[in-house]
């Protein structure tokens, strides 16, 4: 008699749902899974390390390109460590367009996991829908920043500049005619804000749209529920956080229990599953979506109403206005010491965390009182969330190992570091 | 003697004269196939569809079929060379074959036999060696997978087709395709089978959609999990068989579909207006019908899981057919025999 071996295969790291560069190597017997071993490191880029060579200004971008489907929520973590050790007060406005681009970064986020959990699972039209609305929100971020992913908006002690008065518009180009230019620019005509307030009256029907597709659709069903379940307990002792956590049934979400920013200020919930299947786990993200669409909504408002300064008049912290520079010597000197040597920040260690779009993300900095940060650890949520992937996926078949793997959330960005 | 050679050659001539006239329309119909599905999808989701070679992207299928002609037919080191190009003639040619019994209008095929229905149920189940044998030499994993998929798959969607073609033979009394349609004959729409046979109806579309490897059966390719499942390790020519097999086979079962279900080229509703329209238009406008909701499936609904569809087969589609069948059996031998027939 020939022995029986297992099957052994490599899911990625060149697979379409691996999701970046997941190296998944699965035994299988016949198609279910008898052992998935994920194998990680192909996108280390050592940004722990690189932050100890760099001033506290110089390592923020690096945050963006973490967890780069959202940007904004990890450079929030960074600064809030920063001002930390700095002990530096934050003015109000500030705090509250953090909030509204944490919101807007955790929408575009879902969005994208939206999408990328659909193709998965085999329903192509969700993603293309989903990509639709993120365009908007990528121009809400390319008109504060100037850049569409990779922002380095926040700064320790503030954001960089005030919202923009104007929402920028489409320009005539060959391939589109004038009537399709006006339809474009028809709600970019005002500020950001009123860009903004419109994209979160729109936004509600485009989350129906989705849901119409995918949550009474029996294939949808099939597919996720029950698939990948993790009970409460056991969510809380894998380290889960986030959605992940919540869909659990565990109600815990940074931004209730240790408010940071406005959150404290505003009105939301926090949607909260019941058997921790993929299922629920999507359930919960979508609810999430919504609620972070009323904050927005609420932060537009307040903004609105509220103008004043957004960073920091330290200007041993942050940079003093480009027109004090031509005529103040002190400023100029500020200027000149702060790009070049960067800030001294007072010795000690903190640790500070938001509730990223996947979950806490947190920044563990040690400073010894140079400019640069003795040592940095990033908390990626992503990472105890890839860790339990054989448990989760342990008796499930190869296409439910896809969609365990696409309710993580997985960014290799912030789990490879 | 010499009379009698004349007529064999000219019966030959003939016959490759209507291989000719079914085959390239066909292939052309396949072209544009894929033009509209990318078209179709495209507009569903938002987008616009190829729209740069040609006027709005309408010689888009000819650029692609160049430009797979003129790839390298890539041969894995490790695959049996020789089954590794069989695969996709074994998967291609019946997908030629079964346009033999076809009718296109009263008596016009090219070969209007009278086990019409058997035939094309034998060669169209000959479609998946292609695919077993294409998954096999590929020596490749994922590629085996996706053969083992198909295979277990085709025999259970086999076996619910073939009842459903049960039902079919019992109202027409006869295999003869031709003749299937002009039992369907009579008043309009009402008359045709898919009224007294709607569960054969469904359950032969929704299993002309598993035979063909289309979403959300499209488990042996399963793009998602398996990454192309059986043809991942072809490219060129060789891929493109397998490509316009699936998509004949798509234009087949949508045609057999009108055929056995939707009164072939009759007009839905008998009023001179309508019958002058010519029948072959009547079966191409119901066959485009089909393979739109074809497309239509596949932008809208998520991916089965394979032993769902193994679920589905087995425990939902090959009861309700049994069940199905019993009953019309039991109403032919009442009065409703007279309506049904």
């Amino acid at each position: 008699m020939p022995e029986i071996n297992n099957f052994t295969m490599n899911f990625g790291p060149q697979h379409p749902s691996a999701h970046g560069v997941l190296r998944l190597v699965l035994e299988l017997d016949g198609e279910v899974i008898e052992r998935a071993d994920p194998h990680i490191g192909l996108l280390h880029r050592a940004t722990e390390k690189l932050a100890e060579n760099k001033t506290y200004l110089q390592s923020l971008p690096y945050m963006d390109r973490l967890d780069y489907v959202s940007m904004m929520c990890n450079e929030h973590a960074y600064c809030l460590a920063v001002e930390k050790l700095l002990g530096v007060a934050v003015p109000v406005r500030a705090q509250y367009i953090r909030t509204l681009f944490d919101e807007i970064t955790r929408v575009l986020n879902h969005l994208l996991w939206l999408g990328a959990y659909a193709l998965d699972v085999g329903a192509m039209s969700v993603f293309l829908y989903c990509f639709r609305e993120r365009e908007d929100l990528m121009d809400v971020y390319e008109a504060v920043s100037g850049a569409r992913m990779h922002a380095a908006y926040y700064r320790p002690g503030g954001v960089y500049r005030d919202l923009p008065a104007q929402m920028p518009l489409y320009q005539p180009s060959p391939y589109r005619n004038a009537k399709r230019l006006e339809e474009l620019n028809d709600n970019r005509q005002g500020s950001m804000l009123d860009f903004i307030e419109d994209f979160t009256r729109r936004f509600p029907t485009y989350v129906d749209e989705y849901e119409t597709l995918l949550t009474d659709n029996r294939i949808w069903k099939q597919r996720t529920v029950g698939i990948g379940v993790v009970g409460p307990e056991r969510a809380i002792q894998l380290g889960f956080t986030g959605p992940m956590l919540r869909a659990s049934g565990v109600a815990w979400d940074l931004r209730r229990t240790q408010p940071y920013a406005a959150y404290a200020d505003l009105d939301f919930e926090i949607p909260v599953g019941k058997t921790g299947d993929c299922y629920d786990r999507y359930l919960v993200r979508v609810a999430e979506m919504r609620q972070s669409n009323q904050i927005i909504a609420q932060c537009v408002d307040w903004l609105r109403k509220n103008p004043g300064p957004v960073i920091t008049d330290d200007f041993k912290v942050a940079a003093p206005p480009r027109e004090e520079m031509k005529t103040s010597m002190e400023a100029l000197i500020h200027h000149f010491k702060l790009f070049s040597e960067g800030m001294t920040v007072p010795a000690g260690e903190v640790y500070t965390a938001v509730e990223a779009p996947k979950g806490e993300f947190g920044i563990y900095m040690i400073s010894d009182g140079a400019n640069k940060p003795y040592r940095m650890k990033i908390r990626a949520p992503g990472f105890p969330h890839l860790a339990a992937m054989d448990e989760m996926a342990r008796g499930h078949m190869i296409a439910d190992v896809v969609a365990i793997l696409s309710t993580m959330d997985i960014v290799f960005g912030e789990i490879d570091r | 003697m010499h009379d009698f050679q004349n007529m064999a050659w000219w019966a030959i001539l003939w016959s490759l004269i209507k291989i000719v006239i079914v085959v390239v329309p066909l292939l052309l119909g396949v072209a544009y196939l894929t033009l509209a599905e990318r078209k179709v999808i495209g507009y569903m989701q938002v987008r616009l569809g190829p729209n740069r070679v040609g006027f709005k992207g309408s010689l888009q299928p000819i650029a692609d079929a160049i430009k797979l002609m003129f790839k390298e037919v890539i041969i894995p080191t490790n695959a049996n060379r020789f089954l590794f190009l069989a695969a996709p003639v074994l998967a291609f040619v019946p997908a030629l074959l079964v346009w033999a019994a076809i009718p296109f209008g009263p008596g016009v095929a090219i070969s209007n036999m009278n086990a019409g229905l058997l035939y094309v149920l034998a060669i169209a189940g000959l479609g998946v060696y292609g695919i077993i044998v294409a998954g096999w030499a590929s020596n490749s994993k994922y590629a085996f997978l996706g053969a083992m998929r198909a295979a277990a798959q085709l025999v259970a969607y086999e076996i619910a087709m073939g009842f459903a073609l049960v039902g079919v033979l019992m109202l027409a009394q006869t295999l003869n395709l031709a003749k299937i349609v002009e039992a369907q004959a009579g008043g309009g729409f009402w008359s045709w089978y898919w009224l007294p046979l709607f569960p054969f109806f469904l359950v032969y579309f929704i299993s002309g959609v598993a035979e063909t490897n289309r979403a959300p059966f499209d488990v042996a390719e399963g793009e998602s999990e398996i990454v192309a499942g059986f043809h991942v390790e072809y490219s060129g020519m060789a891929f493109a068989l397998f490509f316009l097999a699936e998509y004949a086979n798509m234009i087949f079962v949508s045609l057999l579909t009108t055929v056995l279900f939707l009164g072939g080229w009759y007009a839905p509703i008998n009023t001179p207006l309508l019958t002058w329209i010519p029948g072959i238009v009547w079966l191409l406008l119901k066959t485009a019908f089909l393979l739109y909701v074809f497309l239509w499936i596949r932008a809208t609904f998520p991916r089965y899981r394979y032993d769902q569809i193994m679920r589905l087969g087995w425990k939902v589609f090959i009861p309700v057919t049994i069940a199905w069948i019993v009953i019309i059996g039991v109403a032919l031998e009442t009065p409703l025999r007279a309506i049904l027939r």
